[in-house]
């Protein structure tokens, strides 16, 4: 955008200058007498109660049985205590609670949401608590749910962009742990038995391992007698040692599997940054700029806005507790899929060498600064921000002071941040796709 | 268990389920615009949804997609904003924007600081009667949108199964088309096309602008009058009904692809709320029915054939009571390891002869009863989902007022009526089944031989 065309509106200039100053929730932080951290931001205005328990729990805990991690998040609500799944499942929802449980590399949670009429939040946080402290793991339970696992497996084999995503981790990470995808393989699937999966809860869904984030419309002690109670059935364990950091890259790699589809989905990239980087906020403003702000960033609008070459076309860091990936990602159609993916890195290799100008950097700040609000409306959101700040150790004012920092960022930091982490001359390249042969 | 009690019994808020609908504050312009405003001030955000009522069961033949092409240009320019600039502009202040096309509708959005309202406004309002066609911006955007197509249908399988199996399940109403427009028909629209498709529809009055966030009413009111208020109104067509002539027994389709897995979708034609005449109830029984299937794991669905009997891996149910003409209630499934197809079908078939045969119980009811008030709830904290529900159905015709009466209508609903309906409309003679038949894929293993180092300087 050119500056004159924002100007040309009195209206524009005007509300450009004035964004007011919005108030920040804060985080009240606390130790659980069982040692759970735990995170809370009282809300008003809903009845109701949002709770993440997230543990250091994710694929990234696998060992060599890739997909255990998730198969114990799996199985959790399919029977505790004296319930099985069904009686797990009438409980909650005759209250009207939701409940899920997930993985990603890095952790495993467990996020609840009631209403906080007292009666209906009893029930829904007595079964939350049986879930994590008394997971059943039953033989004919584990049979089931590690076959639908297998057929899940097998379906991502239809699915081309999962396919690139799984390469792209593997020529990234070799044998680190991040390199596997999080539901793990076939081969390493078919032979996890039971006692593994009561083996890995016990070893990690420990209080001293566990983050317990509470955002909603309750008071403080409130908030205290939750937490005690959510943690009251777990051991305190101890937290798992540190993940080794991922090999650096040698070289660069181009990996291409053949797949009978259309479109050739395309992904590459480096190792990027862990989630506690000094450089986090210039690297997170750089990438808004290249590929991280949708159809504006360089790499859309040079991909699809210039010359129609992809539906999406994106990059980002994503930050981990050991260094995340940064990557960029794109599908065409077969015939056009070099000239996109030289398109994209053509983007890369100008930006590595010489940074945004003065006005994209302005308009990133402004769109970061100025839609910050829109990060935190909601009790949701706010859970999951705050999550990320408790799980990742950042300092309680993260969320408060991250406009400030994103305000301080300079085109020259920018540079020498994106080249001192993403090396052109290591960047892995992989396509999926071609037609059928 | 030692959660009775004690420290939980401090939790008093004041808990009022029926005191709770927010107010929706509705005015109209002289040019025919219909605005809602709904107040939400837990943070200071504010969501601005214009929705058209177009979108692809509006389509004729040969120019399926229009719609959503159009949607698509929406983003290209006007006379004062070039190409792109909307979207330039909503960043620099802060704002998160996009558009969605439906069969029923076309809505756009942005999501703002809520000082930032007139901004949305004002790029809203002038796209509104003052869009730019090109052929160079179209040409490109052509393509886009065939990426798209390829991205969403062309390569997943179970997405073209379903794109094949609404075109058997409807004879001659509009839904039988794809949103995104038939391949031919995509790559076959013209600039005179789109050109005559924006006339005809993009005008204030067949347009509902929906504002949810922290505001006041009176004020998004005036900023509207200012906006909007100065635009000229069209002479809209008349809206063809294109009702669908009644089934008269089972339809069936195969479709054979590449795919890893088997995929079962079963469709019973049911009348929407809309078409439903007087009999409403017959659409809250329907929806019910639809929980008792698949509202949440302790439903049917899962705890009988996903774990009791282990038919299925997956399974669901839906209904969708907004739409603007008669739909499908759908049942849908992957089978369980060693299960067929034909297992999965006679499981889901007695599952529907379970609802017209017995009433279900009274558990049941209450829980799907429990969990829509819950949900309702919910709901609310998602500014952004509350002015689709608006927007939503306002634009098929029922009115916004309907959102507001969703919950105590489900509450009446009764185990007798769930089962009338099931005899009545979950029936052979309304319904389609589709299988998605498996052929062979390469396994997912990357073949060694086209994997080399190679220098960053040698990708083309």
């Amino acid at each position: 955008m050119s500056a004159k065309h924002v100007c040309q509106s009195l209206v524009f200039l005007f509300l450009l200058i004035s964004a007011p100053v919005y108030a920040v929730p804060e985080i009240q932080h606390w130790v659980s007498a069982q040692g759970g951290r735990v995170y809370f931001v009282p809300t008003e205005g809903l009845p109701l109660l949002d709770v993440k328990i997230v543990f250091d729990a994710g694929s990234a805990r696998d060992g060599e049985k890739f997909g255990l991690a998730a198969l114990t998040s799996g199985m959790l609500d399919t029977g505790a205590g004296d319930w099985d799944a069904d009686a797990i499942a009438q409980r909650l929802e005759n209250v009207g609670a939701s409940l899920g449980t997930g993985v990603s590399r890095d952790s495993a949670w467990l996020s609840l949401r009631s209403l906080t009429h007292p009666e209906k939040l009893a029930v829904a946080l007595e079964t939350a608590r049986e879930i994590l402290a008394h997971p059943r793991f039953d033989q004919k339970d584990f049979e089931r749910e590690k076959n639908r696992t297998l057929l899940a497996i097998k379906q991502r084999g239809e699915e081309p962009d999962e396919l690139v995503e799984i390469a792209f981790f593997q020529a990234l990470y070799g044998n680190h742990p991040y390199a596997h995808p999080q539901e793990g393989f076939t081969e390493t699937v078919a032979p996890l038995t039971r006692e593994d999966l009561v083996d890995f809860h016990k070893r990690f869904y420990v209080t001293s391992n566990a983050i317990v984030v509470i955002v909603g419309e309750v008071n403080r002690a409130d908030a205290e007698s939750i937490a005690e109670k959510l943690l009251s059935g777990l051991d305190k364990g101890a937290a798992p040692p540190a993940l080794p950091a991922p090999a650096p890259l040698k070289s660069a790699e181009v990996i291409k599997q053949r797949f009978p589809s259309e479109q050739t989905h395309v992904r590459a990239g480096v190792l990027g940054m862990t989630a506690n980087d000094p450089d986090y906020f210039p690297l997170y403003v750089a990438n808004h700029i290249l590929g991280g702000s949708g159809l504006v960033s360089r790499i859309s609008e040079e991909v699809r806005e210039k010359r129609g070459l992809s539906y999406s076309a994106y990059s980002y860091f994503m930050p981990l507790r050991e260094i995340g990936p940064f990557e960029m990602g794109l599908q065409t159609r077969n015939d056009k899929a070099e000239e996109a993916l030289r398109v994209a890195l053509d983007t890369l290799k100008d930006f590595a060498a010489n940074g945004p100008t003065d006005k994209e950097l302005e308009a990133a700040k402004k769109n970061i600064v100025g839609g910050f609000v829109l990060r935190l409306d909601s009790n949701q959101k706010l859970t999951e921000q705050v999550a990320a700040v408790a799980f990742y150790n950042r300092p309680l004012d993260y969320l408060a002071k991250f406009t400030e920092k994103v305000e301080a960022v300079t085109r020259e930091e920018i540079k020498r941040a994106f080249r001192s982490r993403v090396d052109l001359d290591k960047i892995q390249t992989v396509l999926v796709g071609g037609g059928a042969r | 268990m030692q959660f009775r009690g004690l420290r939980l019994a401090l939790l008093v808020v004041p808990f009022s389920l029926h005191a709770a609908e927010p107010a929706v504050h509705e005015f109209r312009l002289d040019n025919g615009l219909k605005l809602l405003v709904q107040e939400d001030h837990r943070a200071p955000a504010v969501v601005t949804q214009v929705w058209y009522k177009v979108g692809a069961s509006y389509e004729h033949g040969g120019i399926t997609g229009i719609s959503h092409m159009l949607e698509h240009m929406m983003f290209k320019g006007t006379e004062k904003h070039p190409p792109g600039e909307f979207s330039r502009i909503i960043a620099a202040n802060g704002g998160r924007e996009n558009a969605f096309t439906g069969q029923d509708y076309t809505a756009y959005f942005q999501t703002l600081e809520k000082t930032r309202l007139p901004v949305s406004f004002e790029l809203e309002a002038d796209r509104m009667r003052n869009l730019l066609l090109t052929d160079k911006e179209f040409k490109k955007e052509q393509q886009v949108v065939l990426e798209e197509r390829r991205l969403r249908t062309d390569d997943q399988p179970r997405a073209k199964m379903e794109e094949h199996f609404e075109a058997v399940a409807y004879t001659n109403s509009p839904y039988k088309n794809p949103v995104i427009g038939w391949p031919d028909d995509v790559g076959g629209l013209t600039l005179d096309d789109l050109k005559q498709w924006y006339d005809l529809w993009y005008a204030p009055n067949n347009a509902t602008v929906v504002v949810v966030g922290d505001v006041n009413p009176q004020e998004v009111f005036a900023l509207a009058k200012k906006y909007f208020g100065p635009l000229k109104p069209s002479n809209l067509p008349t809206v063809k009904p294109q009702g669908e002539v009644e089934q008269l027994g089972v339809r069936r389709i195969t479709v054979r692809q590449p795919a890893k897995l088997p995929y079962l979708v079963m469709g019973y034609k049911t009348p929407a709320l809309r078409t439903i005449g007087e009999e409403d109830w017959e659409a809250y029984a329907l929806e019910v029915a639809a929980g008792i299937l698949d509202g949440g794991n302790s439903a049917r669905l899962s705890s009988r054939l996903v774990r009791g009997q282990q038919v299925a891996a997956s399974a669901g149910a839906g209904y969708d009571l907004y739409s603007r003409l008669s739909n499908l209630f759908t049942l849908e499934g992957t089978p369980a390891q060693g299960k067929t197809l034909q297992a999965l079908e006679k499981a889901f078939g007695e599952e529907i002869r379970r609802l017209q045969d017995e009433p279900v119980s009274a558990e049941e009811l209450e829980r799907v009863k429990a969990q829509v008030l819950a949900h309702h709830i919910y709901q609310r904290d998602s500014m952004f989902y509350q002015a689709m529900q608006l927007g939503a159905t306002e634009t098929v015709g029922l009115g916004w007022q309907t959102v507001q009466e969703y919950v105590d209508k489900v509450d009446a609903v009764t185990a007798e009526q769930v089962q009338k309906v099931a005899r009545k409309y979950l029936i052979d003679d309304r319904l389609t089944v589709g299988y998605l038949e498996p052929l062979p894929l390469p396994e997912g293993a990357r073949a060694p031989e086209e994997t080399a180092p190679v220098g960053s300087d040698h990708v083309r």
